[in-house]
């Protein structure tokens, strides 16, 4: 914790896209007149409320908002420690959080006079998000995913097809996320004029890590008065998985400056952190991948490495520049679970609350199992539920060896 | 004078040429070089392999793939070029590659490293001027030039940012798009250089989708160098280890076209 304490922990990035050291813009020349572009658009739509007005509508008719702020009396009685609160983001249309950062960015791409929609996808979550909006808003949509997360994640991949998306599998490197983020930004380049990348996580060049936590931060604002509101206080410990960190910060953004509310991210270690992980903060160090600077998993000349987790979704080798400045600054605390205490955690929610998470939630999950019962009885966790499970059961049933 | 500018002065325009090092194997690169020194290149870019080369296409993503496979490190890179300076005192060599392996023990290692072992200029394809507050001084306090890229869509109004600080030659990307895809009419590449050369101070070397001896002459006519990297990383996917005579071959045939490109027209 050697960096100076702020005054505000909200008033990130700088002009320049910086949190600290790092996020930042580093990208090839040809796309850097298209992010200055986007930027000046985003601050002429972030001043009208026209474009929040629209965004607020979408969201409340079309995605479902507010999500559900629930107290999940099972869970909290068998973990025998402080109350277990859940933000039911898993309610959203689609499924998962990601909807609410592709609203805000199709708004955007509208504004901007684009055409055409790409994406990138690991889990599918993301694709089937962008895939969605350009259905509503009628644009065409090229989404790329590795060719290996096509194999595995076929649901989805069908998903985006009905939804009028082209689906592009990626064959380079190992064929997953960072591959097919490559290869969005591959596309971008040669399609500038007419194109815009919906990026689905909170990274990338500026002023993405921003406008993706602007947008998901939906979520942190409304828990924060829904806490308010039911129980009368905030809570104690905010708890939330990180692959790139969008439903993370989207929580905790507007709780930073209170100072009495603990945050905890939690990466996943895959098969554990001595061997093939995901988990950037803990495993990484600080170097530049995909526009941004930040935390990747990389050897010791820089080549990156493969992230691995049960959790296609948390499977990257990064993490968004901002989760990095606030480990460096000692803001959030991050911890990492493995592929089997996300697992249990997963089996757990299902048998006490009725609740199929998604494995992305599941690592949350575990780590509020582990933290719950060292913490009073009036305590308040409060953790994201980002995303339902359908789409997982089959590799749920595989790693549990069931055969459907 | 240094030898970037040398190569540029030397009454005809300048063929670059681009390989990545360690492409298919740290071995094989030293003989591809000299083929291409042989061959007529008057500036040399060697790629510094990256696992993820997000503006590069098929071509090169594969030679930058096929080099990590064989193994290929950093210090590699560093001795190949430590090499090549002995071998070739006067022929300008130029790292190429993204930010992360540039940066990852500190830019001030990494200019040092790269001084030390004769390299003339430096190209970061994803640090924009924007980004360059440690890099590029270090280069420049080295000695080393940090080779700026532009492309179509950099205007009038941002192309100062781009030549300040840069030196040795600007590569202007003709298309917007990766390497090794399409090509740029040549029109198009006739109007942004005459509008470049009005601001910049430094020659303009034209690359992306230069392929032929046939496409790089008239290139050669209006831009003071051709940067051909693509067609070369296709000939040592085809033969490997033994492609350095085919190498040579095509080079001599750009070379050729290139520095007679305006004596064909006169």
């Amino acid at each position: 914790m050697n960096a100076p304490i702020p005054n505000s922990f909200r008033n990130q990035p700088d002009a320049q896209g910086h949190f600290g050291q790092f996020g930042g813009r580093y990208v090839a020349e040809t796309l850097m007149p298209l992010i200055l572009d986007l930027e000046a658009e985003y601050r002429k739509a972030k001043a009208d409320p026209a474009f929040q007005a629209e965004f607020d509508d979408l969201l409340e008719h079309y995605v479902g908002r507010p999500s559900p702020l629930y107290f999940a009396p099972r869970l909290t009685e068998e973990l025998g420690g402080a109350q277990v609160w859940f933000k039911r983001d898993e309610l959203n249309h689609t499924g998962a959080h990601k909807i609410n950062n592709c609203i805000g960015q199709i708004l955007l791409a509208i504004r901007m006079g684009k055409t055409r929609i790409i994406a990138e996808t690991g889990a599918g979550q993301h694709g089937v998000a962008t895939a969605t909006v350009c259905a509503r808003f009628g644009l065409p949509c090229v989404i790329f995913m590795g060719a290996t997360d096509v194999a595995r994640q076929a649901p989805n991949v069908f998903r985006m097809k009905l939804l009028g998306a082209e689906v592009v599998p990626v064959t380079a490197g190992a064929a997953t996320l960072k591959d097919a983020m490559n290869e969005a930004l591959r596309d971008w380049v040669a399609n500038v004029h007419n194109t815009f990348y919906i990026i689905g996580t909170a990274a990338g060049p500026h002023p993405y890590p921003e406008l993706v936590r602007d947008f998901q931060s939906v979520i942190g604002k409304e828990a924060r008065a829904q806490m308010l509101s039911r129980v009368g206080r905030l809570p104690d410990l905010l708890v939330a998985a990180i692959g790139g960190g969008s439903n993370s910060i989207g929580l905790f953004h507007p709780f930073l400056d209170d100072p009495s509310v603990k945050m905890l991210g939690v990466e996943a270690a895959g098969h554990g952190l001595d061997q093939l992980h995901a988990a950037s903060l803990a495993g990484g160090r600080p170097g530049v991948l995909h526009g941004n600077k930040t935390y990747l998993l990389q050897d010791e000349d820089g080549q990156i490495l493969e992230g691995h987790s049960i959790s296609a979704g948390l499977d990257y080798p990064g993490i968004g520049p901002e989760h990095a400045w606030l480990k460096e600054n000692g803001r959030v605390e991050y911890t990492s679970v493995t592929d089997t205490e996300a697992l249990d955690g997963f089996q757990l929610l299902c048998r006490t609350e009725g609740i199929i998470p998604a494995l992305e939630p599941a690592h949350a999950i575990a780590a509020v199992k582990k933290i719950a019962p060292t913490m009073d009885k009036d305590a308040i966790i409060l953790a994201n539920l980002c995303g339902r499970g359908d789409k997982d059961i089959f590799s749920v049933a595989e790693h549990l060896g069931v055969e459907l | 004078m240094s030898r970037l500018s040398a190569a540029f002065a030397k009454g005809h325009p300048a063929l670059v040429c681009f390989v990545t090092a360690g492409d298919p194997t740290p071995a094989a690169t030293p003989a591809i070089l000299d083929a291409l020194v042989e061959g007529g290149a008057d500036v040399i870019e060697l790629g510094m392999p990256f696992t993820d080369p997000m503006a590069d296409g098929p071509a090169i993503q594969r030679a930058n793939l096929r080099s990590l496979a064989a193994g290929t490190k950093t210090a590699d890179i560093l001795q190949m070029a430590t090499d090549f300076r002995a071998r070739h005192p006067d022929v300008p060599l130029v790292l190429m590659g993204y930010a992360n392996p540039m940066i990852t023990r500190g830019p001030e290692w990494f200019a040092a490293a790269a001084a030390k072992a004769g390299v003339d200029g430096v190209i970061c394809v994803d640090i924009p001027p924007e980004e360059d507050g440690e890099l590029g001084p270090n280069l420049r306090a080295h000695g080393i030039s940090p080779i700026r890229l532009a492309t179509p869509p950099t205007d009038a109004a941002r192309l100062p940012a781009v030549l300040e600080g840069s030196s040795g030659f600007l590569y202007y990307v003709s298309v917007a798009g990766i390497t090794g895809k399409q090509s740029a009419a040549l029109a198009s590449i006739e109007e942004a250089v005459t509008r470049i050369k009005q601001t910049a101070q430094i020659p303009v070397a034209v690359g992306f989708g230069v392929r032929t001896p046939e496409q790089a002459g008239p290139i050669a006519r209006v831009a003071d160098g051709v940067v051909v990297g693509s067609a070369l990383i296709d000939i040592i996917a085809e033969h490997g280890e033994n492609a350095a005579g085919p190498v040579r071959e095509l080079v001599t045939a750009l070379a050729n076209a290139v520095h007679n490109a305006r004596k064909v027209e006169a």
